[in-house]
Protein backbone atom coordinates (compact mmCIF):
# COMPACT_ATOMS: atom_id res chain seq x y z
CA UNK A 1 0.00 0.00 0.00
CA UNK A 2 2.66 2.38 1.03
CA UNK A 3 4.57 1.48 -2.30
CA UNK A 4 1.80 1.81 -4.21
CA UNK A 5 1.82 5.55 -2.77
CA UNK A 6 5.15 6.19 -3.33
CA UNK A 7 4.89 4.68 -6.55
CA UNK A 8 1.92 6.93 -7.51
CA UNK A 9 3.63 10.11 -6.53
CA UNK A 10 6.45 9.65 -7.87
CA UNK A 11 4.88 8.97 -11.42
CA UNK A 12 2.93 12.44 -11.39
CA UNK A 13 6.33 14.12 -9.90
CA UNK A 14 7.79 13.28 -12.73
CA UNK A 15 5.24 14.62 -14.89
CA UNK A 16 5.82 18.10 -13.03
CA UNK A 17 9.17 18.46 -15.08
CA UNK A 18 7.65 17.15 -18.32
CA UNK A 19 6.72 19.46 -21.06
CA UNK A 20 3.05 20.12 -21.36
CA UNK A 21 1.41 18.92 -24.74
CA UNK A 22 -0.88 22.13 -24.65
CA UNK A 23 -0.79 23.53 -27.97
CA UNK A 24 -1.29 27.39 -27.10
CA UNK A 25 -3.42 28.16 -29.98
CA UNK A 26 -3.37 31.78 -30.85
CA UNK A 27 0.11 31.68 -31.06
CA UNK A 28 0.96 28.39 -31.86
CA UNK A 29 -1.27 26.77 -34.67
CA UNK A 30 -0.68 23.46 -35.61
CA UNK A 31 -0.19 22.68 -39.35
CA UNK A 32 -3.01 20.86 -40.59
CA UNK A 33 -2.76 18.17 -43.33
CA UNK A 34 -2.31 18.33 -47.20
CA UNK A 35 -6.14 17.33 -48.16
CA UNK A 36 -7.61 19.73 -45.20
CA UNK A 37 -10.27 21.49 -46.33
CA UNK A 38 -10.71 24.70 -45.36
CA UNK A 39 -11.65 28.21 -46.89
CA UNK A 40 -12.11 28.64 -50.12
CA UNK A 41 -9.72 30.07 -52.67
CA UNK A 42 -10.80 31.33 -56.30
CA UNK A 43 -7.28 30.43 -58.31
CA UNK A 44 -5.47 31.92 -61.80
CA UNK A 45 -3.23 30.72 -64.20
CA UNK A 46 0.12 31.17 -65.09
CA UNK A 47 -0.95 34.34 -66.98
CA UNK A 48 -3.07 36.17 -64.22
CA UNK A 49 -6.26 35.28 -66.23
CA UNK A 50 -8.94 33.69 -63.72
CA UNK A 51 -9.44 30.40 -64.03
CA UNK A 52 -13.18 30.33 -62.99
CA UNK A 53 -15.42 30.15 -66.29
CA UNK A 54 -18.29 31.15 -64.74
CA UNK A 55 -20.05 28.25 -64.98
CA UNK A 56 -21.75 27.26 -62.02
CA UNK A 57 -21.28 23.78 -62.27
CA UNK A 58 -20.07 24.28 -58.43
CA UNK A 59 -23.44 25.80 -57.24
CA UNK A 60 -25.13 22.57 -58.99
CA UNK A 61 -23.01 20.70 -57.38
CA UNK A 62 -23.13 22.60 -53.61
CA UNK A 63 -24.81 20.02 -51.15
CA UNK A 64 -25.84 23.22 -48.91
CA UNK A 65 -26.69 25.96 -51.73
CA UNK A 66 -23.82 27.84 -50.28
CA UNK A 67 -22.61 29.22 -53.38
CA UNK A 68 -23.74 31.88 -55.80
CA UNK A 69 -22.62 32.69 -59.45
CA UNK A 70 -23.63 34.95 -61.57
CA UNK A 71 -21.34 35.01 -64.66
CA UNK A 72 -21.22 37.69 -67.96
CA UNK A 73 -19.57 38.09 -71.46
CA UNK A 74 -16.13 38.50 -71.47
CA UNK A 75 -14.52 41.53 -73.25
CA UNK A 76 -12.61 40.15 -75.95
CA UNK A 77 -10.30 42.89 -76.11
CA UNK A 78 -9.61 42.53 -71.92
CA UNK A 79 -10.82 39.01 -70.98
CA UNK A 80 -10.93 37.86 -67.51
CA UNK A 81 -10.76 34.39 -67.98
CA UNK A 82 -9.82 32.08 -71.23
CA UNK A 83 -13.21 31.20 -72.57
CA UNK A 84 -16.21 33.14 -73.40
CA UNK A 85 -17.58 34.13 -69.97
CA UNK A 86 -16.48 34.17 -66.43
CA UNK A 87 -17.99 35.25 -63.23
CA UNK A 88 -19.07 38.32 -62.42
CA UNK A 89 -19.99 37.56 -59.03
CA UNK A 90 -19.10 34.94 -56.77
CA UNK A 91 -20.57 34.42 -53.37
CA UNK A 92 -19.57 31.71 -50.80
CA UNK A 93 -21.79 31.92 -47.40
CA UNK A 94 -19.57 30.50 -45.59
CA UNK A 95 -22.37 30.00 -42.81
CA UNK A 96 -24.21 27.40 -44.98
CA UNK A 97 -20.53 25.82 -46.33
CA UNK A 98 -20.33 22.18 -44.90
CA UNK A 99 -17.09 22.00 -46.42
CA UNK A 100 -17.74 19.07 -48.32
CA UNK A 101 -15.53 19.73 -51.08
CA UNK A 102 -17.92 19.14 -53.99
CA UNK A 103 -17.42 22.27 -55.48
CA UNK A 104 -13.61 21.79 -55.77
CA UNK A 105 -14.56 18.01 -57.44
CA UNK A 106 -17.09 19.75 -59.79
CA UNK A 107 -15.04 22.54 -61.36
CA UNK A 108 -13.70 21.76 -64.70
CA UNK A 109 -10.62 24.68 -64.59
CA UNK A 110 -9.79 23.65 -61.08
CA UNK A 111 -10.59 27.25 -60.35
CA UNK A 112 -12.07 26.11 -56.54
CA UNK A 113 -9.90 25.16 -54.29
CA UNK A 114 -10.49 24.17 -50.39
CA UNK A 115 -7.04 25.40 -49.03
CA UNK A 116 -6.03 25.55 -45.21
CA UNK A 117 -7.41 28.44 -43.78
CA UNK A 118 -9.91 27.86 -40.30
CA UNK A 119 -10.22 30.50 -38.39
CA UNK A 120 -13.84 31.76 -40.05
CA UNK A 121 -15.37 33.61 -37.37
CA UNK A 122 -17.78 36.54 -37.89
CA UNK A 123 -20.06 39.17 -35.79
CA UNK A 124 -22.79 39.06 -38.14
CA UNK A 125 -24.29 37.06 -41.10
CA UNK A 126 -24.03 39.70 -43.09
CA UNK A 127 -19.75 39.44 -43.42
CA UNK A 128 -20.26 35.32 -43.35
CA UNK A 129 -20.63 35.81 -46.99
CA UNK A 130 -17.06 36.30 -48.54
CA UNK A 131 -17.91 37.53 -52.29
CA UNK A 132 -14.99 37.65 -55.09
CA UNK A 133 -12.32 40.11 -54.46
CA UNK A 134 -12.25 38.24 -50.74
CA UNK A 135 -12.11 34.67 -52.93
CA UNK A 136 -9.86 35.79 -55.63
CA UNK A 137 -5.45 35.03 -55.33
CA UNK A 138 -3.29 37.69 -55.93
CA UNK A 139 -2.88 38.55 -60.12
CA UNK A 140 0.78 37.11 -59.47
CA UNK A 141 -0.23 33.98 -57.63
CA UNK A 142 -1.16 32.22 -60.69
CA UNK A 143 -0.01 28.93 -61.49
CA UNK A 144 -0.62 26.19 -64.59
CA UNK A 145 -0.94 26.51 -68.56
CA UNK A 146 -4.19 27.38 -69.87
CA UNK A 147 -5.53 24.06 -71.29
CA UNK A 148 -5.77 23.63 -75.35
CA UNK A 149 -9.96 23.66 -74.98
CA UNK A 150 -10.09 27.25 -73.51
CA UNK A 151 -7.44 28.65 -75.74
CA UNK A 152 -9.55 26.66 -79.02
CA UNK A 153 -12.56 28.58 -77.82
CA UNK A 154 -10.52 31.84 -77.63
CA UNK A 155 -9.90 31.82 -81.14
CA UNK A 156 -13.23 30.96 -82.55
CA UNK A 157 -15.66 33.06 -79.99
CA UNK A 158 -19.08 32.32 -80.53
CA UNK A 159 -22.23 34.23 -80.47
CA UNK A 160 -24.27 34.52 -77.37
CA UNK A 161 -27.38 33.35 -79.03
CA UNK A 162 -24.90 29.87 -79.62
CA UNK A 163 -24.89 29.39 -75.59
CA UNK A 164 -28.20 30.06 -75.10
CA UNK A 165 -29.38 27.14 -77.12
CA UNK B 1 -9.56 49.62 26.21
CA UNK B 2 -9.49 52.71 24.89
CA UNK B 3 -10.91 53.57 21.51
CA UNK B 4 -7.62 53.71 19.42
CA UNK B 5 -6.59 50.49 20.69
CA UNK B 6 -10.06 49.35 19.13
CA UNK B 7 -9.44 50.87 16.11
CA UNK B 8 -5.74 49.16 16.03
CA UNK B 9 -7.88 45.69 16.38
CA UNK B 10 -10.66 46.75 13.78
CA UNK B 11 -8.13 47.47 11.67
CA UNK B 12 -6.12 44.29 12.18
CA UNK B 13 -8.69 42.19 11.87
CA UNK B 14 -9.43 43.87 8.13
CA UNK B 15 -6.14 42.58 7.01
CA UNK B 16 -5.92 39.51 8.64
CA UNK B 17 -9.54 38.81 6.65
CA UNK B 18 -8.24 40.33 3.36
CA UNK B 19 -5.08 38.38 3.45
CA UNK B 20 -6.42 35.23 3.98
CA UNK B 21 -9.30 36.13 1.16
CA UNK B 22 -6.03 36.77 -1.04
CA UNK B 23 -4.41 33.75 0.10
CA UNK B 24 -7.56 31.65 -0.93
CA UNK B 25 -7.20 33.48 -4.86
CA UNK B 26 -4.56 32.96 -5.49
CA UNK B 27 -4.11 29.61 -3.72
CA UNK B 28 -6.90 28.54 -6.45
CA UNK B 29 -4.86 30.14 -9.24
CA UNK B 30 -1.28 27.84 -7.23
CA UNK B 31 -3.48 25.13 -7.60
CA UNK B 32 -4.58 25.67 -10.68
CA UNK B 33 -1.53 25.96 -12.55
CA UNK B 34 -0.06 22.78 -10.37
CA UNK B 35 -2.26 20.52 -11.49
CA UNK B 36 -2.03 21.54 -15.06
CA UNK B 37 1.51 20.86 -15.21
CA UNK B 38 0.93 17.71 -12.97
CA UNK B 39 -1.67 16.51 -15.55
CA UNK B 40 0.82 17.66 -18.38
CA UNK B 41 -1.30 20.78 -19.30
CA UNK B 42 -0.15 24.19 -19.03
CA UNK B 43 -3.31 25.55 -16.96
CA UNK B 44 -4.99 29.15 -17.02
CA UNK B 45 -2.26 31.52 -18.37
CA UNK B 46 -4.25 34.01 -20.17
CA UNK B 47 -5.08 36.78 -17.42
CA UNK B 48 -2.39 39.29 -17.07
CA UNK B 49 1.34 38.84 -16.73
CA UNK B 50 4.43 40.61 -15.77
CA UNK B 51 6.25 41.89 -19.05
CA UNK B 52 9.64 41.15 -18.67
CA UNK B 53 11.99 43.17 -20.87
CA UNK B 54 12.75 40.79 -24.30
CA UNK B 55 9.22 40.40 -24.70
CA UNK B 56 9.07 37.64 -22.45
CA UNK B 57 6.02 37.78 -20.06
CA UNK B 58 6.13 36.44 -16.60
CA UNK B 59 3.50 34.48 -14.14
CA UNK B 60 1.24 34.36 -17.37
CA UNK B 61 -2.72 33.92 -15.23
CA UNK B 62 -1.71 36.24 -12.26
CA UNK B 63 -5.02 38.08 -12.83
CA UNK B 64 -6.82 34.86 -13.39
CA UNK B 65 -8.53 34.86 -9.78
CA UNK B 66 -9.27 39.10 -10.01
CA UNK B 67 -11.42 37.22 -13.68
CA UNK B 68 -12.69 34.72 -12.07
CA UNK B 69 -14.47 36.91 -8.68
CA UNK B 70 -15.77 39.22 -11.68
CA UNK B 71 -17.33 36.33 -13.40
CA UNK B 72 -18.80 35.12 -10.53
CA UNK B 73 -20.20 38.52 -9.23
CA UNK B 74 -21.82 38.71 -12.06
CA UNK B 75 -23.15 35.90 -12.58
CA UNK B 76 -27.28 35.51 -11.95
CA UNK B 77 -28.43 34.55 -8.62
CA UNK B 78 -30.97 31.98 -8.24
CA UNK B 79 -33.03 30.47 -5.57
CA UNK B 80 -34.72 27.65 -5.59
CA UNK B 81 -38.58 27.89 -5.36
CA UNK B 82 -38.83 25.41 -2.48
CA UNK B 83 -35.49 25.77 -0.88
CA UNK B 84 -35.98 27.10 2.67
CA UNK B 85 -35.07 31.11 2.05
CA UNK B 86 -33.51 32.35 4.80
CA UNK B 87 -31.46 29.19 6.22
CA UNK B 88 -30.45 28.98 2.26
CA UNK B 89 -29.16 32.15 2.21
CA UNK B 90 -27.66 32.04 5.31
CA UNK B 91 -25.52 28.64 5.07
CA UNK B 92 -22.78 30.01 2.65
CA UNK B 93 -21.90 32.78 5.75
CA UNK B 94 -22.02 29.50 7.99
CA UNK B 95 -19.27 28.03 6.19
CA UNK B 96 -17.28 30.69 5.23
CA UNK B 97 -17.15 32.76 8.86
CA UNK B 98 -15.47 29.69 11.16
CA UNK B 99 -12.93 29.28 8.09
CA UNK B 100 -11.71 32.91 8.73
CA UNK B 101 -11.99 32.84 12.49
CA UNK B 102 -9.62 29.86 12.42
CA UNK B 103 -6.78 32.49 11.72
CA UNK B 104 -7.04 34.37 14.51
CA UNK B 105 -5.13 31.57 17.55
CA UNK B 106 -2.35 30.59 14.53
CA UNK B 107 0.60 32.83 15.49
CA UNK B 108 1.37 33.71 11.65
CA UNK B 109 5.49 34.68 12.76
CA UNK B 110 6.95 36.27 15.90
CA UNK B 111 6.36 40.22 15.89
CA UNK B 112 6.95 41.89 19.12
CA UNK B 113 5.03 44.74 19.72
CA UNK B 114 7.01 45.92 22.39
CA UNK B 115 4.37 45.54 25.18
CA UNK B 116 4.98 41.46 25.51
CA UNK B 117 2.34 41.00 22.89
CA UNK B 118 2.99 39.90 19.28
CA UNK B 119 1.03 41.44 16.00
CA UNK B 120 0.99 38.19 14.07
CA UNK B 121 -1.09 36.24 16.89
CA UNK B 122 -4.24 37.97 17.12
CA UNK B 123 -5.89 35.88 20.37
CA UNK B 124 -3.29 34.38 22.27
CA UNK B 125 -5.84 31.93 24.08
CA UNK B 126 -4.84 29.70 26.72
CA UNK B 127 -6.86 26.80 25.20
CA UNK B 128 -5.93 27.68 21.64
CA UNK B 129 -5.82 24.33 20.34
CA UNK B 130 -9.44 23.49 21.66
CA UNK B 131 -10.33 26.71 19.54
CA UNK B 132 -8.84 25.59 16.33
CA UNK B 133 -10.46 21.94 17.09
CA UNK B 134 -13.79 23.54 17.56
CA UNK B 135 -13.78 26.30 15.06
CA UNK B 136 -12.25 24.08 12.53
CA UNK B 137 -15.53 21.21 13.18
CA UNK B 138 -18.05 24.26 13.34
CA UNK B 139 -17.58 24.57 9.81
CA UNK B 140 -19.40 21.22 8.51
CA UNK B 141 -22.55 22.95 9.74
CA UNK B 142 -22.66 25.24 6.74
CA UNK B 143 -22.35 22.31 4.83
CA UNK B 144 -25.16 20.51 6.50
CA UNK B 145 -27.31 23.15 6.81
CA UNK B 146 -26.76 23.90 2.72
CA UNK B 147 -27.60 20.45 2.03
CA UNK B 148 -30.84 20.56 4.01
CA UNK B 149 -32.14 23.97 2.65
CA UNK B 150 -31.19 23.43 -0.62
CA UNK B 151 -34.47 20.70 -0.42
CA UNK B 152 -32.77 19.00 -3.31
CA UNK B 153 -31.58 14.45 -2.48
CA UNK B 154 -28.06 15.50 -4.14
CA UNK B 155 -27.40 18.15 -1.90
CA UNK B 156 -28.59 16.68 1.19
CA UNK B 157 -26.72 13.39 0.29
CA UNK B 158 -23.63 15.53 0.10
CA UNK B 159 -24.70 17.04 3.60
CA UNK B 160 -25.11 14.29 5.65
CA UNK B 161 -21.86 12.77 3.88
CA UNK B 162 -20.18 15.98 5.21
CA UNK B 163 -20.84 15.22 8.64
CA UNK B 164 -20.46 11.98 9.01
CA UNK B 165 -17.30 12.13 7.52
CA UNK B 166 -16.35 15.28 10.07
CA UNK B 167 -17.66 13.09 12.86
CA UNK B 168 -15.39 10.47 12.17
CA UNK B 169 -12.27 12.51 11.13
CA UNK B 170 -12.86 14.65 13.84
CA UNK B 171 -11.90 12.15 16.75
CA UNK B 172 -8.12 11.27 15.30
CA UNK B 173 -7.29 15.00 14.14
CA UNK B 174 -7.88 16.07 18.06
CA UNK B 175 -6.30 12.24 19.35
CA UNK B 176 -2.96 13.54 16.81
CA UNK B 177 -3.07 16.98 18.18
CA UNK B 178 -3.12 15.27 21.84
CA UNK B 179 0.43 13.91 21.42
CA UNK B 180 1.65 17.63 20.55
CA UNK B 181 0.25 19.03 23.72
CA UNK B 182 1.80 16.34 25.75
CA UNK B 183 5.02 16.50 23.77
CA UNK B 184 4.88 20.25 24.66
CA UNK B 185 2.64 20.31 27.90
CA UNK B 186 0.59 23.50 26.78
CA UNK B 187 -2.36 24.01 24.63
CA UNK B 188 -1.35 27.44 23.65
CA UNK B 189 -0.66 27.78 20.20
CA UNK B 190 2.48 29.95 21.03
CA UNK B 191 4.22 27.47 23.35
CA UNK B 192 3.91 24.86 21.10
CA UNK B 193 5.75 27.14 18.72
CA UNK B 194 8.32 27.63 21.49
CA UNK B 195 8.47 24.30 22.41
CA UNK B 196 9.82 23.89 19.07
CA UNK B 197 12.83 25.97 18.80
CA UNK B 198 15.67 22.83 19.35
CA UNK B 199 13.65 20.57 17.48
CA UNK B 200 10.70 20.71 15.54
CA UNK B 201 7.69 18.49 16.46
CA UNK B 202 7.64 16.30 13.49
CA UNK B 203 10.54 14.10 14.82
CA UNK B 204 9.08 12.96 17.63
CA UNK B 205 5.36 13.26 16.92
CA UNK B 206 5.99 11.56 13.10
CA UNK B 207 3.03 9.51 13.55
CA UNK B 208 1.31 12.28 14.77
CA UNK B 209 1.72 14.18 11.77
CA UNK B 210 0.94 11.48 9.55
CA UNK B 211 -2.55 10.93 11.27
CA UNK B 212 -2.68 14.74 11.54
CA UNK B 213 -2.04 14.97 7.57
CA UNK B 214 -5.07 12.17 6.59
CA UNK B 215 -7.50 13.55 9.29
CA UNK B 216 -7.26 16.99 8.14
CA UNK B 217 -7.26 16.52 4.40
CA UNK B 218 -10.49 14.59 5.44
CA UNK B 219 -11.73 17.17 7.61
CA UNK B 220 -11.44 19.90 4.57
CA UNK B 221 -13.34 17.26 2.85
CA UNK B 222 -10.27 17.39 -0.21
CA UNK B 223 -9.51 15.08 -2.99
CA UNK B 224 -9.16 11.74 -1.93
CA UNK B 225 -11.70 12.25 0.40
CA UNK B 226 -14.33 14.34 -1.31
CA UNK B 227 -17.14 12.16 -1.39
CA UNK B 228 -19.21 15.46 0.00
CA UNK B 229 -18.52 16.91 -3.97
CA UNK B 230 -18.65 13.69 -5.70
CA UNK B 231 -19.99 14.49 -9.15
CA UNK B 232 -20.16 11.42 -10.64
CA UNK B 233 -22.81 10.50 -7.76
CA UNK B 234 -23.91 13.63 -6.40
CA UNK B 235 -23.88 16.23 -8.99
CA UNK B 236 -22.35 18.49 -7.05
CA UNK B 237 -23.13 17.63 -3.85
CA UNK B 238 -23.93 20.44 -1.16
CA UNK B 239 -23.68 23.16 -3.73
CA UNK B 240 -25.68 21.80 -6.82
CA UNK B 241 -27.93 24.31 -5.97
CA UNK B 242 -25.67 27.10 -4.99
CA UNK B 243 -24.75 29.27 -7.71
CA UNK B 244 -23.06 32.88 -8.30
CA UNK B 245 -21.44 34.25 -5.26
CA UNK B 246 -23.07 32.02 -2.74
CA UNK B 247 -21.51 29.03 -4.53
CA UNK B 248 -18.09 31.56 -3.73
CA UNK B 249 -18.55 31.77 -0.80
CA UNK B 250 -18.71 27.89 -0.32
CA UNK B 251 -15.52 27.25 -2.40
CA UNK B 252 -13.30 29.94 -0.81
CA UNK B 253 -14.68 28.30 2.61
CA UNK B 254 -13.31 25.17 1.58
CA UNK B 255 -10.01 26.58 0.45
CA UNK B 256 -9.27 28.49 3.48
CA UNK B 257 -9.70 25.57 5.69
CA UNK B 258 -7.08 23.79 3.49
CA UNK B 259 -4.90 26.55 3.97
CA UNK B 260 -5.51 26.94 7.05
CA UNK B 261 -5.60 22.95 8.12
CA UNK B 262 -1.88 23.18 6.79
CA UNK B 263 -0.98 26.23 8.81
CA UNK B 264 -1.83 24.29 11.55
CA UNK B 265 0.37 21.75 10.55
CA UNK B 266 2.60 23.89 10.42
CA UNK B 267 2.13 25.38 13.86
CA UNK B 268 2.02 22.09 15.51
CA UNK B 269 4.58 19.76 13.77
CA UNK B 270 6.82 22.20 11.55
CA UNK B 271 7.97 24.93 14.46
CA UNK B 272 5.34 27.24 12.80
CA UNK B 273 7.51 30.61 12.48
CA UNK B 274 11.00 28.75 13.43
CA UNK B 275 13.68 29.05 11.27
CA UNK B 276 17.18 28.35 12.42
CA UNK B 277 19.36 31.64 11.67
CA UNK B 278 16.15 34.32 12.49
CA UNK B 279 17.13 34.90 16.31
CA UNK B 280 20.50 35.56 14.72
CA UNK B 281 19.66 38.13 12.15
CA UNK B 282 17.14 39.89 14.06
CA UNK B 283 19.53 40.40 16.60
CA UNK B 284 22.33 41.87 14.43
CA UNK B 285 19.95 44.45 13.34
CA UNK B 286 18.08 45.25 16.58
CA UNK B 287 22.13 45.89 17.31
CA UNK B 288 23.05 47.87 14.19
CA UNK B 289 19.77 49.84 13.42
CA UNK B 290 17.53 49.85 16.95
CA UNK B 291 14.79 47.63 18.41
CA UNK B 292 12.03 48.66 16.25
CA UNK B 293 13.61 47.52 12.52
CA UNK B 294 14.91 44.06 14.56
CA UNK B 295 11.71 43.38 15.94
CA UNK B 296 10.37 44.14 12.27
CA UNK B 297 13.40 41.57 10.91
CA UNK B 298 12.30 39.20 12.97
CA UNK B 299 8.48 39.20 11.94
CA UNK B 300 8.51 39.40 8.80
CA UNK B 301 11.35 36.81 8.82
CA UNK B 302 9.36 34.37 10.88
CA UNK B 303 6.44 35.31 8.62
CA UNK B 304 8.11 34.27 5.37
CA UNK B 305 9.24 30.95 7.02
CA UNK B 306 5.46 30.10 7.96
CA UNK B 307 4.56 31.10 4.49
CA UNK B 308 7.31 29.02 3.10
CA UNK B 309 6.25 26.50 5.06
CA UNK B 310 2.54 26.37 4.50
CA UNK B 311 3.40 26.47 0.67
CA UNK B 312 5.11 23.67 0.98
CA UNK B 313 2.42 21.44 2.96
CA UNK B 314 -0.37 23.02 0.16
CA UNK B 315 1.92 21.55 -2.96
CA UNK B 316 1.64 18.05 -1.15
CA UNK B 317 -2.08 18.75 -0.85
CA UNK B 318 -2.12 19.61 -4.24
CA UNK B 319 0.16 16.74 -5.57
CA UNK B 320 -1.81 14.32 -3.59
CA UNK B 321 -4.70 15.51 -5.04
CA UNK B 322 -3.50 15.36 -8.28
CA UNK B 323 -1.87 11.52 -7.51
CA UNK B 324 -4.83 9.61 -5.64
CA UNK B 325 -8.14 8.58 -6.53
CA UNK B 326 -11.19 8.75 -4.45
CA UNK B 327 -11.41 6.89 -1.88
CA UNK B 328 -15.05 4.60 -1.45
CA UNK B 329 -17.67 5.52 1.37
CA UNK B 330 -17.07 2.01 3.28
CA UNK B 331 -13.54 2.30 2.77
CA UNK B 332 -13.60 6.23 4.56
CA UNK B 333 -15.16 5.12 7.31
CA UNK B 334 -13.13 2.31 7.79
CA UNK B 335 -9.94 4.35 7.56
CA UNK B 336 -11.00 6.59 9.93
CA UNK B 337 -12.57 4.57 12.64
CA UNK B 338 -10.34 1.22 12.23
CA UNK B 339 -7.33 2.60 11.19
CA UNK B 340 -6.56 6.34 12.25
CA UNK B 341 -8.25 6.20 15.66
CA UNK B 342 -6.26 2.95 17.18
CA UNK B 343 -3.05 4.55 15.56
CA UNK B 344 -3.73 7.84 17.01
CA UNK B 345 -4.80 6.18 20.19
CA UNK B 346 -1.15 3.89 20.08
CA UNK B 347 0.39 7.68 19.45
CA UNK B 348 -0.83 9.33 22.93
CA UNK B 349 0.30 5.74 24.49
CA UNK B 350 4.18 6.07 22.92
CA UNK B 351 4.26 9.87 23.96
CA UNK B 352 2.84 9.12 27.19
CA UNK B 353 5.28 7.13 28.12
CA UNK B 354 8.11 8.45 26.56
CA UNK B 355 7.27 11.39 28.50
CA UNK B 356 7.26 9.71 31.66
CA UNK B 357 10.57 7.35 31.39
CA UNK B 358 12.45 9.82 29.89
CA UNK B 359 13.40 13.41 31.16
CA UNK B 360 11.78 16.19 29.31
CA UNK B 361 14.18 17.55 26.29
CA UNK B 362 16.25 15.04 25.72
CA UNK B 363 16.92 14.20 21.94
CA UNK B 364 17.86 10.47 21.39
CA UNK B 365 14.46 9.17 23.28
CA UNK B 366 13.32 11.80 20.77
CA UNK B 367 14.37 10.43 17.80
CA UNK B 368 13.76 6.90 19.14
CA UNK B 369 10.15 8.08 19.24
CA UNK B 370 9.97 9.25 15.44
CA UNK B 371 11.42 6.39 14.51
CA UNK B 372 8.60 3.70 16.56
CA UNK B 373 6.12 5.91 14.82
CA UNK B 374 7.84 5.28 11.35
CA UNK B 375 7.89 1.63 12.03
CA UNK B 376 4.49 1.91 13.05
CA UNK B 377 2.84 3.25 10.12
CA UNK B 378 4.99 0.68 7.75
CA UNK B 379 3.54 -2.03 9.47
CA UNK B 380 0.07 -0.66 9.65
CA UNK B 381 0.43 -0.23 5.88
CA UNK B 382 1.46 -3.33 5.04
CA UNK B 383 -1.10 -4.96 7.78
CA UNK B 384 -4.23 -2.88 6.94
CA UNK B 385 -3.54 -2.97 3.10
CA UNK B 386 -7.07 -4.68 1.59
CA UNK B 387 -6.71 -8.46 0.94
CA UNK B 388 -6.92 -9.41 -2.92
CA UNK B 389 -9.10 -11.85 -2.75
CA UNK B 390 -8.59 -14.34 -6.02
CA UNK B 391 -11.83 -13.99 -7.86
CA UNK B 392 -12.95 -16.43 -10.48
CA UNK B 393 -15.27 -18.77 -11.35
CA UNK B 394 -15.79 -22.44 -9.90
CA UNK B 395 -16.60 -24.69 -12.58
CA UNK B 396 -19.49 -27.30 -11.13
CA UNK B 397 -20.27 -29.96 -12.99
CA UNK B 398 -24.08 -29.72 -13.48
CA UNK B 399 -26.74 -32.94 -13.18
CA UNK B 400 -27.72 -33.63 -16.86
CA UNK B 401 -31.00 -32.72 -17.86
CA UNK B 402 -33.18 -35.87 -18.06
Amino acid sequence: MLGALIKGLSTTFKYLFKKPVTVEYPEVKRPVRERFRGRHELKRFENGMERCIGCSLCAAACPSDAILVIPAENNPAAPNSPGERYAARYEINMLRCIFCGYCEDACPTNAIVLEHQYELSFYDRKSSIYDKSMLLVAVDKGHGEIPPVLQQLNRRPSPPAQIDL
Amino acid sequence: MDWIAILILLVRCLVLALAATTLFAYFTLFERRLLARFQNRVGPNRAGYIPLPGGKKLFGGILQPAADAVKLFFKEDVIPTLADRWVYLMAPGFAVVPALIIWVAIPLGNWPDGSGGNWLHYAPIDVGILYLLAVTSIGVYGIAVAGWASNNKYSMLGGIRASAQVISYELALGLSILGVVMQSGTLRTEGIVNAQIGMWNIVPQFMGFIIFLIASTAEVVRSPFDLVEAEQELVGGYNTEYGSMKFALFFMSEYIKLIAMNAIAVTLFLGGGNLPGIEQASAAITAGYGITAGNAAMGLMSLGAFLIKTTLLSFLSVWIRATVPRVRYDQLMNLGWVILLPLALLNVIITAVFGVVFPVGAVVPQIAMGVIGLIVIVLTTVLAAPKRTKRGVTLVRSQARN
